[in-house]
């Protein structure tokens, strides 16, 4: 228990230090202050349209309509909600351990607003540059696994100390393909400022150089997410919602807002390091980095409405034994394609060869497998 | 680690209750689940909770009243039910029903099968993960209860099968409909099975889980589907065949390993063979005649005696025991309810899995409290 504390204020503590960070030196941290809520504000009403786009698109897969009543479309309804959720009675049960459970939301939170701060939209619309902008997303995006551990804990409810435990392990080992594959990113640009890759990426995407590094990002991106098929830590089949099982009304939404804030965040993620950020043709940047997440977004919810879940340890292998190998290779191979100079499209070609391979060895599996389910005609079994 | 670390730490199994109220024990069943990390140690069953005495109550209700107690046994496939009470009676007062009404009988009773199966599949579907499942098969569903509630006046409580018959003539728009029915249903069979049966994740989470053997099977008293999946041909529309059946080719679908997958995909070969069934037996279906044996009287009063009837339930064998003593009321009704055996196995299938698979498995079992608790 104590060590879960522990924990949190560390947590808490290193939160502080980036933040202090962030904000060092700055003459005009009032300025600054400013344009971090500005940027919550805006933020906020990105995860209002994304909770209905999300519901939207599950519908139409579902052959449904999905929210209609309030507003045009019912595009109102995640506000609806959103007032109910704030409004409603915030029950805390009597078991709980209080503080914990008091703080948990924040601990969970605070990461994944704290990293928007230097996010860059275009090259002039960022908060804070920052040299190690990518180093930081990382390193703060890990943070909130303790916030989960503080919930689950917390809770006094053995659900949620499962979820909580799964989803330790479950976030920490895929912590390591997504940090591998950003580091091959940064090596090619040869820079761990966003605002640089992206500007590398001038004459071509990563896409093209890495479509392996992109698959894996957004594979680990998935589960570090918790969203379908790795969504093991909510699980609500079996352990009914898991660290957040407790939890309702606000402390509830500060939950769901920080995972909508972290979709939002990858998906930008995987358009700023893979598809070339704002770049492209014609339009204005901020309209391309905005087309370019949608299409990313769109892909995560279709994948929740077509798949059902990976079992805990069945996650775990392909963590261990499928992505975090690959994601090694892949980096160790750029690595030396870079250090000869070698022609880098050659990498591009090899990444799109190994998916296929992939691809066509769960093909031939699937239709390796022998029928296990016989017909026996009637007549067989009458005259018997 | 290093062991001094660990050295003091003692591993204590923790005790996981599941139920009444978890959104994966398809109603209000309660398990409590001994857990060593993920993995199950043990796992006890707690029923009863929907318990409302429908045999007792039975004694006390005139036979066509009963019936109506039997549309809530097991509440997703009603006219099967009510098909296992009238043969019991109608084999006690060795009533012939009419040509036209077995028909009739057969195919609502096949197609309650299908939307038994269809909503089976969508739980299956939530209980991997999944949440398409769940619409499309209820987007059947809701097509075949709907065309329930055209002949039978009832979504679900049909009390439509009756002593010595049928309560009421179909509408004249029975064929019709069905006609128009039956290529959308194969047709969406085809798609649900698309969607779910051979998804990678799906295969993963399945295949090789909750295996029983068959003499394990028989040993406990599984049947339906969750006995063929196991490799055992019994069905009782084969091997004792009631109403109409032994008129009608189709197939029997048969597992080999007995495991989650092949109790799901029996299930959806089921629906398949199903429709088949419908459509030889719209063939076959005279276009006039009775369709309540003459002579039956409303209240009907059989004579002294017992009489027992099995019927294949979507989920099983479902036998009736009637004791009557020539009242218009019967002495003693027992009901084998198949969910309630077939439960029994869950213990044998789960013990050693992950928790994530005991949902799986008792989504393939396929139970609904309402029969298991009566």
């Amino acid at each position: 228990m104590k060590i879960v504390l522990q924990f949190a204020i560390v947590a808490m503590s290193i939160i502080a230090i980036f933040t202090a960070l962030l904000f060092s030196g700055q003459t005009d941290i009032f300025l600054k202050a400013l344009h971090a809520s500005a940027l919550f504000g805006f933020l906020s009403i990105v995860v209002l349209a994304l909770i209905w786009y999300e519901r939207k698109l599950l519908a139409r897969i579902q052959m449904r309509i999905g929210p209609m009543r309030v507003g045009p479309f019912g595009i109102l309804q995640t506000i609806a909600d959103a007032i109910k959720l704030v409004t409603k009675e915030d029950i805390i049960p009597s078991e709980t351990d209080k503080i914990l459970y008091w703080l948990a939301p924040i601990v969970v939170f605070l990461p994944s607003f704290v990293v928007w701060t230097v996010v860059p939209f275009t090259p002039s619309l960022v908060i804070q540059e920052m040299e190690l902008s990518l180093l930081f997303i990382l390193a703060s995006s890990t943070l909130s696994i303790v916030g989960l551990v503080m919930a689950g804990w917390s809770s006094a409810n053995k659900y949620s100390v499962l979820g909580a435990l799964r989803a330790t392990a479950q976030l920490i080992s895929y912590e390591i393909p997504i940090i591998i594959t950003a580091l091959t990113i940064a090596m090619l640009a040869n820079s761990l400022n966003i605002i640089e890759i992206v500007l590398s990426q001038s004459s071509q995407p990563y896409l093209l150089l890495q479509p392996m590094g992109l698959l894996l990002f957004f594979i680990a991106a998935l589960a570090e997410l918790g969203r379908t098929p790795f969504d093991i830590y909510h699980a609500e089949s079996e352990l009914a919602g898991g660290p957040f099982l407790e939890y309702s009304g606000t402390h509830w939404s500060i939950f769901y807002l920080a995972e909508y804030f972290n979709t939002f965040l990858f998906a930008t993620l995987v358009s700023l390091l893979f598809l070339g950020g704002w770049l492209g043709p014609w339009l204005p940047g901020i309209i391309w980095l905005f087309a370019k997440i949608f299409i990313v977004i769109s892909i995560i919810f279709w994948i929740r409405g077509t798949y059902p879940r990976l079992r805990i340890d069945q996650l775990m292998e392909v963590g261990w034994k499928g992505l975090v190998p690959l994601s090694f290779t892949n980096f160790v191979l750029t690595a030396v394609f870079i250090y000869y100079k070698w022609p880098l499209w050659i990498l591009g070609f090899l990444g799109l060869m190994s998916i296929l391979v992939i691809m066509f060895a769960f093909k031939q599996q699937k239709s390796s497998q022998p029928p296990s389910i016989m017909l026996i005609p009637s007549s067989e079994v009458r005259h018997v | 680690m290093s062991n001094e670390s660990t050295k003091n730490i003692e591993s204590v199994d923790i005790m996981v209750n599941m139920g009444p109220q978890h959104p994966s024990t398809h109603g209000v069943f309660r398990m409590v689940l001994w857990v060593d990390g993920e993995r199950v140690v043990e796992l006890e069953p707690h029923i009863g909770y929907l318990h409302r005495g429908s045999e007792k109550i039975s004694e006390g209700e005139i036979y066509p009243q009963v019936v109506t107690l039997f549309d809530r046994l097991d509440y997703l496939s009603n006219l099967n039910n009510e098909m296992a009470f009238c043969l019991a009676v109608e084999k006690l007062m060795e009533i012939e029903v009419p040509k036209r009404a077995d028909y009739v009988r057969m195919i609502l009773c096949e197609l309650n099968r299908i939307s038994s199966h269809m909503l089976f599949y969508g739980t299956m579907g939530l209980d991997a993960g999944a949440m398409t499942p769940i619409m499309y098969g209820f987007r059947e569903r809701e097509r075949i209860q709907k065309f329930f509630q055209s002949v039978t006046g009832a979504r679900m409580m049909h009390n439509y099968i009756q002593i010595g018959g049928l309560r009421e003539e179909p509408p004249k728009s029975f064929q019709g409909q069905l006609k128009e029915m039956l290529p959308q249903l194969s047709k969406a069979i085809e798609e649900c099975d698309q969607l779910l049966t051979l998804n990678e994740v799906f295969l993963l989470r399945s295949k090789d889980i909750g295996i029983i053997n068959g003499s394990d099977a028989l040993e406990l008293g599984l049947t339906g589907p969750c006995l063929r999946a196991s490799g055992i041909v019994e069905d009782i529309r084969f091997t004792e065949p009631y109403s109409l059946y032994n008129e009608i080719d189709f197939n029997l679908p048969v597992g080999v390993t007995g495991d989650t997958w092949d109790r799901y995909a029996i299930r959806i070969a089921e629906m398949r063979e199903s429709i088949k069934i419908i459509e030889q037996a719209l063939e076959l279906l005279p276009d006039i005649g009775e369709t309540k044996a003459p002579g039956v009287r409303l209240i009907p009063r059989p004579p002294k005696g017992e009489s027992y009837a099995r019927v294949e339930n979507p989920r099983g064998d479902l036998g009736v025991y009637i004791v009557s003593d020539g009242k218009d009321k019967p002495y003693r009704v027992k009901i084998r309810a198949p969910s309630f055996a077939n439960l029994q196995a869950l213990r044998k299938m789960s013990v050693g899995s992950y928790v994530a698979d005991v949902v799986m498995i008792l989504g393939s079992l396929d139970i609904v409290l309402g029969e298991v608790d009566r």
